[in-house]
């Protein structure tokens, strides 16, 4: 049984306008999406700026609501629930895209992480203490930062007591919005090591969004693009780039800029092949709307989106 | 050399902290030729913005020490009128954020002609016109009448970052200096910027200084590198040698942190410690003795220079020697260790 399904997530903003504020239209910020994840594997949402996924991970942790669709964590379901799903709140936590952001600048270290704690275990302050230092400790901070505040600690520093936070209650599935984004490369890679880390020392299951193909590459084993709202693409990381189908994947993967300085012609030359299909053949991918297709299954792992006849 | 178009000579840029000034760039040397990338990479705080900065004469409070020279100036000490004269004109400037570097409040086509109007009082208004709709054209902007008379609210992040270039090449400049271009967008959308810059740069003539942490792009435009760590250059080479023989400790370092389809999910590499902060910077021996510890002492040099291993290829420090990383144990160097 996957730990997380999604079935057919629909998001929409209404747009107000007019003079008594009526809803005009909406903004279908994500617009049917289905996705499983099993335990203990990451599963990377990618996409550009506005492609909805991180309302994707927000619409499923409850920061957003579900127009329509459902949600099931390990088999129940959680769709929009509020106060009844306090078990949810426990076992599905969130890391946050900026670490200077979504920490309190006037709370201290000790409360930052305590504050989980406190909402959902009946703790003495002295047991508290002790929880966090051991927490600390875990993402590799010393048992004295706790009384220090935010600002004293660098970025990646300060990932890392955001990601003490989400790991506070033992949670089952971490939603980890753009978690490296904000970080230099070095600082990057420790936050990147350190979260494979912690994965396999709780048995966590990420779901991990980012704009970076490279780090999705290195961290997750099932990938899903999306574009405007809706999947076009997904499957097993090996899938996805050893084998592209949609024209999109194909230009996202065409992005990365070659590591290797003597390839550059032959990248430059690949990119502008991708980018005249791309032109001539976008109509194959998506419909009248500019919206993709609904998915269709080309092997067991992996789906695209093609229009129905095939 | 003739072909050269910039060169710094012992630059120093230092900020002052409370009563003290810290230099943020320190004692930097590098030369810009003609139609070459030159690129300057690095993490926060090496001081490779502080060094663009320093070129473009932005600085205001800092207190800048050397040489910068171009033709017969020294742009460290021209004054206000005469950088008025080359800023825009002789010396153009691509900026990080696109979004912050344009004026909300007028229409692009206005922002194009001012920086045309500033240095070309020549130009009658039609022509003027026709010369920014060329620009808007030649920066790749679909329908260029339309987007001439639009605000930077109306447009997309890639296509304002496109104005942004417009701007800095209206006048075109011999010398180009772009400020982390394309770290603000999308994937698809940095490749497309970056291979405008490409053939900007093949019609133009000029120089790019290019700005960036991101060593996809160093290795996608640069033909030189310079990596600073902690406001001093630890290697300069061409770009195919930087990511074949890599020498300094902190450019392997850096080369071995980013995550790559050949390394799989392997671990990554992670430099032990932190940039130290200005005002604790060592300012003694080499910088980034702290950050190799596993490293011998003595194989540091006391006050660490550039040498030059190869033509054109220079290293600091005599660590890159012995460098090894701690997975790896070089042999004989085994037995020291243990």
């Amino acid at each position: 049984m996957p730990i997380l399904k999604v079935e057919n997530l629909k998001v929409h903003f209404p747009i107000k306008g007019g003079i008594f504020g009526r809803t005009v239209d909406y903004v279908k910020a994500v617009d049917g999406v289905s996705l499983e994840i099993e335990k203990g594997t990451t599963y990377g949402l990618v996409g550009e700026s506005g492609s909805g996924k991180t309302t994707t991970g927000r619409a499923i942790i409850g920061l957003n609501k579900i127009t329509s669709g459902k949600v099931y964590f390990e088999g129940k379901e959680v769709t929009n629930l509020r106060r009844s799903r306090a078990s949810f709140h426990r076992d599905v936590q969130m890391i946050f895209q900026d670490p200077y952001s979504s920490l309190n600048p006037k709370k201290r270290v000790l409360d930052i992480v305590a504050e989980p704690l406190r909402n959902f275990e009946k703790m003495s302050r002295s047991e508290e203490k002790k929880r966090v230092e051991e927490l600390l400790e875990l993402v590799g901070l010393s048992p004295e930062s706790i009384v220090k505040y935010p600002h004293q600690f660098s970025g990646g520093q300060r990932q890392r007591i955001g990601i003490a936070r989400a790991i506070a209650l033992k949670p089952k599935l971490i939603i980890a919005d753009e978690p490296v984004s904000a970080l230099d490369v070095s600082v990057q890679a420790q936050v990147l090591n350190f979260m494979q880390e912690i994965q396999k020392e709780l048995d966590l299951t990420f779901l991990f969004i980012s704009h970076d193909l490279g780090v999705i590459r290195h961290m997750c084993n099932q990938i899903g693009i999306m574009y405007r709202g809706r999947f076009v693409e997904e499957g097993l990381t090996e899938d996805i780039f050893n084998n592209p189908q949609h024209i999109y994947t194909k230009r996202l993967v065409a992005a990365i800029p070659n590591i290797d300085p003597s390839k550059r012609e032959e990248s430059l030359q690949f990119r502008k092949e991708v980018d005249h299909e791309y032109k001539q053949s976008y109509a194959n991918y998506f419909d009248e709307d500019g919206l993709a297709y609904n998915l269709q299954p080309i092997s067991e792992t992996h789906f695209v989106a093609l229009p129905e006849k095939g | 050399m003739a072909d050269k178009l910039i060169e710094i000579n012992h630059l120093k840029t230092s900020f002052r902290i409370g009563d003290d000034y810290y230099a943020a760039v320190d004692d930097v040397s590098l030369s810009l030729n003609k139609n070459e990338v030159l690129a300057i990479v690095g993490e926060s705080g090496c001081g490779k913005s502080a060094l663009a900065f320093s070129i473009m004469g932005l600085h205001n409070r800092a207190k800048i020490e050397g040489e910068i020279l171009y033709r017969n100036y020294n742009l460290v000490d021209v004054d206000e009128s005469t950088w008025s004269k080359l800023r825009g004109k002789n010396l153009g400037m691509i900026f990080q954020d696109p979004l912050t570097a344009l004026n909300p409040l007028m229409t692009v086509g206005a922002q194009i002609s001012e920086a045309l109007f500033l240095h070309n009082r020549k130009l009658s208004n039609e022509e003027r016109k026709a010369k920014v709709i060329e620009l808007i054209e030649k920066v790749g902007i679909p329908r260029p009448e339309h987007v001439y008379m639009q605000y930077p609210h109306e447009l997309s992040g890639g296509m304002r970052q496109r104005v942004v270039i417009a701007i800095a090449i209206a006048n075109d400049p011999e010398v180009l200096i772009a400020d982390e271009p394309t770290t603000a967008l999308d994937a698809t959308i940095q490749s497309q910027i970056l291979d405008l810059i490409r053939e900007l740069k093949e019609s133009m003539n000029a120089g790019i200084v290019l700005i960036t942490h991101d060593l996809g792009v160093v290795a996608e435009m640069a033909d030189r590198v310079a990596v600073m760590y902690a406001g001093q250059i630890v290697e300069i080479v061409d770009v195919h040698r930087l990511f074949e023989n890599p020498l300094h400790p902190y450019t392997r370092s850096l080369l071995n942190s980013i995550p790559n389809a050949e390394k799989g999910q392997e671990k990554l590499h992670v430099i032990q410690g932190i940039v130290p902060a200005l005002q604790n910077l060592p300012r003694e021996g080499c910088r980034f003795k702290d950050r190799i510890p596993w490293i011998d002492e003595s194989a540091h040099e006391t006050t660490p220079e550039l040498h030059e291993v190869a033509p054109g290829h220079f290293v600091r420090c005599t660590c890159y020697k012995q460098f090894h990383f701690p997975n790896e144990m070089k042999e004989g160097q085994a037995h020291a260790n243990s």
